[in-house]
């Protein structure tokens, strides 16, 4: 016999999915099939299911094989290199949930880290952007019920979170929006013509790096101001016709991803997408939200903000809380040999981190506690494999628009394994011994 | 004034946070006292002295005090942060901070500094003999008044996002700058003696901008107003005057909307 667990949470992107259905064994220790998820997402529950699957800790030997070591020789060995450190950085935390977040944090506080999430090579702009001008934000309830002008800025939800698209912004039939897609118009900025832009009523190929020019013709637009024949290579007939469509509109929503976080100007192509939102609510309602990419990177943006005011590249070292990316970020730190300890949990800076950052954490004490095999876990000391947050242990979670959702634990872990915050919990305890507290 | 020389004998193992190398934690100090002075490398105290060979004495006030500071210090941050009155003059390179916050005083650099130089200063005089870094007498993160007054000169290159937030003082680059220059600026004057790349005075509201060299891509809420005549502190020639960012929002004085004012040189 098998059961079926019904509102299951994704843990893979920042949509959160919260519709999910997973057959499980009948004594709950076995996960046979997933219903209603993306491909990616079910890929995630069944990967824990991997025969192969590591379930012990292991250390890194001289010869660079691996030894199985003992949960507590993992937590001793990571207390002490954090401990030791002069400052070290604690990275990752973008899939896990809250409640390892705020045991991670503590630590941080106790051996003087720089913390910092994976928003440092993805929505940290956006965040400082937010924190220079202020966000006019919403709700995906609020997208899916209202909105009937949605713009996607250099982002590509069909593959990047395959499911935004049906549940909430271009075709669920809401509140106000009973037509579906046909009562929306979708606009697609982006260099190349994506899957996205194929599903759009209107695809403007932006010259690559030349969004901030193209933003600031909106507003001029809006304005009814003269633009010159060609911005951004776009004609200025299609950025005047663009900017009425989204005027007309009833709910304006602009989704944007890396194509503006990550190029040429980064924050501020955010901070002047900002401002073209709050000039649009002259005219009509309109929003703007990050496509949030690890599921709970937002979460772990929410627990440094609580305790420390900002949401990531906080740098503990001192004993108050510093914050400047472009110095307390995680590849300014590498690159420039600022840090002398890396702690990797929950991301994987091996595979997307410039290759002269990776080196820098394979020169020094690194420790990665992830429940795979990773780029990552190849250049550090120590790998202590966890539970799959999400499958094997719940906790919060918060989706891309701020949401807090609380994931759901739908099959046992292998025998004998911690979760995050478990192993957390250790660390925490060993170093107050070293530290003598 | 009394001087007080600091040079470089033992490097960090990482970086060495060291605010007090200003005249105004030096003021009245003997060199003891100077050396005792704390300093960081991560979560770690140090002292002054165990990174800087020390001698002469200081000033009774920062006014009467001047420190040289030698050797590479390219990773000594925060020099002169927050100083008042007196005088560094700093034999080298220096990394990031030089000057942040500064409120008096003169600084010099003979030598290149990374980034955040001259962040959010409100008065004084910053003279870098070589390239600064990035954020070049910038805001500090979320702060939405940038520089407010003093004079920053660069001989060499400037990095991206020079006197962003700016409202006031002036900045002068002897040779190129990359790109988001003035951006939200609501004031003071900027000037790139070489070229510019893009987005120069992006979201400006007020303020002024001389570029002497070319600029790659124009902003488009810049329009050509007219040719003017310009002769001021060494700056001459024939200028087209551009006006803008026509998209963001700008006061009226007497029924005229003042916008932010960008010089590019046609005619030396």
């Amino acid at each position: 016999m098998t059961k079926t667990v019904t509102d299951v949470i994704c843990p893979f992107c920042g949509t959160l999915c919260d519709d999910l259905e997973v057959v499980v064994s009948d004594d709950g220790k076995e996960l046979l099939e997933v219903y209603n998820a993306c491909a990616i997402g079910a890929e995630k529950f069944l990967h824990s299911q991997a025969k192969d699957r590591i379930t012990r800790p292991r250390m890194r030997q001289e010869d660079g094989s691996w030894k199985e070591i003992s949960y507590d020789e993992a937590v001793d060995y990571t207390a002490k290199m954090l401990a030791d450190a002069k400052k070290p950085l604690m990275y990752g935390w973008s899939s896990t949930n809250c409640e390892a977040q705020s045991v991670g944090s503590e630590i941080g506080e106790a051996v003087g880290a720089v913390m910092d999430n994976t928003a440092t090579v993805c929505h940290g702009t956006s965040l400082i952007a937010v924190q220079d001008i202020g966000i006019p934000s919403c709700t995906l309830g609020e997208v899916k019920n209202r909105a009937d002008r949605i713009l996607f800025w250099g982002c590509n939800p069909a593959h990047a979170h395959p499911r935004h698209m049906s549940r909430y912004s271009i075709f669920p039939r809401g509140f106000f929006t009973g037509k579906g897609h046909t009562g929306r118009k979708v606009i697609v900025i982006d260099p190349r013509p994506t899957d996205t832009a194929s599903l759009a009523d209107v695809h403007l190929q932006v010259e690559q790096g030349r969004d901030y020019e193209l933003l600031s013709a909106f507003r001029i637009a809006f304005r009814g101001e003269q633009l010159p024949d060609v911005v951004a290579g776009i004609p200025k007939e299609q950025i005047y016709e663009a900017a009425e469509t989204l005027k007309s509109g009833r709910f304006v929503i602009i989704f944007f991803g890396m194509g503006v976080t990550q190029s040429l100007g980064k924050n501020h192509n955010i901070d002047i997408a900002i401002a073209v939102t709050r000039d649009l609510n002259e005219y009509t309602k309109a929003a703007i939200m990050p496509m949030r990419g690890h599921y709970n990177v937002t979460g772990s943006g929410q627990v440094w903000g609580w305790l420390y005011g900002f949401p990531y590249a906080v740098d503990l070292s001192r004993g108050f809380a510093r914050y400047n990316p472009g110095e307390t970020t995680s590849n300014d730190l590498l690159r420039r040999d600022e840090v002398d300890a890396v702690f990797v949990l929950g991301s994987d800076p091996g595979a997307h981190f410039p290759f002269s950052s990776v080196k820098k954490i394979y020169d020094r004490p690194a420790v990665a506690i992830d429940p795979h095999e990773t780029p990552t876990t190849e250049v550090c000391n120590v790998h202590v494999p966890v539970a799959f947050v999400g499958v094997e242990t719940g906790g919060c979670a918060y989706r891309m628009d701020n949401v807090p959702i609380e994931t759901r634990k739908v099959v046992e872990p292998p025998e004998g394994m911690m979760t995050d915050e478990e192993f957390l919990k250790h660390v925490l305890a060993r170093i107050k011994e070293i530290k003598g507290e | 004034m009394e001087t007080v020389t600091l040079t470089i004998k033992n490097q960090p193992e990482l970086f060495l946070e060291a605010e007090t190398i200003a005249p105004d934690a030096f003021a009245g100090k003997k060199t003891e006292e100077i050396a005792d002075l704390t300093v960081y490398v991560g979560r770690e105290r140090h002292r002054l002295g165990d990174f800087f060979e020390i001698s002469g004495k200081a000033g009774a006030t920062p006014e009467e005090t001047k420190i040289v500071v030698n050797g590479d210090l390219s990773r000594v941050k925060y020099i002169g942060m927050k100083m008042t009155g007196g005088e560094v003059v700093v034999n080298g390179n220096a990394d990031m901070y030089v000057g942040a916050w500064m409120q008096g005083g003169k600084l010099t650099v003979n030598g290149n500094v990374d980034a955040f130089a001259g962040t959010g200063m409100k008065d004084g005089e910053l003279i870098i003999k070589g390239n600064a870094g990035n954020y070049l007498g910038a805001a500090y993160r979320g702060d939405w008044r940038g520089m407010q007054g003093g004079k920053i000169v660069v001989t060499g290159n400037a990095g991206s996002d020079i006197g962003t937030f700016m409202n006031g003082g002036e900045i002068v680059v002897g040779g190129d700058a990359d790109v988001h220059v003035a951006t939200h600026a609501e004031g003071g004057k900027i000037v790139i003696k070489g070229n510019a790349k893009s987005r120069v005075g992006g979201q400006m509201v007020e303020g002024e901008i001389y570029v002497l060299g070319s600029i790659d891509v124009m902003m488009p809420g810049f329009v050509y107003r007219e040719d003017v005549d310009v002769d001021m502190d060494g700056i001459k020639g024939r200028f087209a005057l551009y006006e803008g960012d026509l998209g963001e929002r700008h006061r009226k004085r007497k029924g005229q909307t003042i916008y932010a004012k960008l010089y590019q040189r046609i005619e030396a």
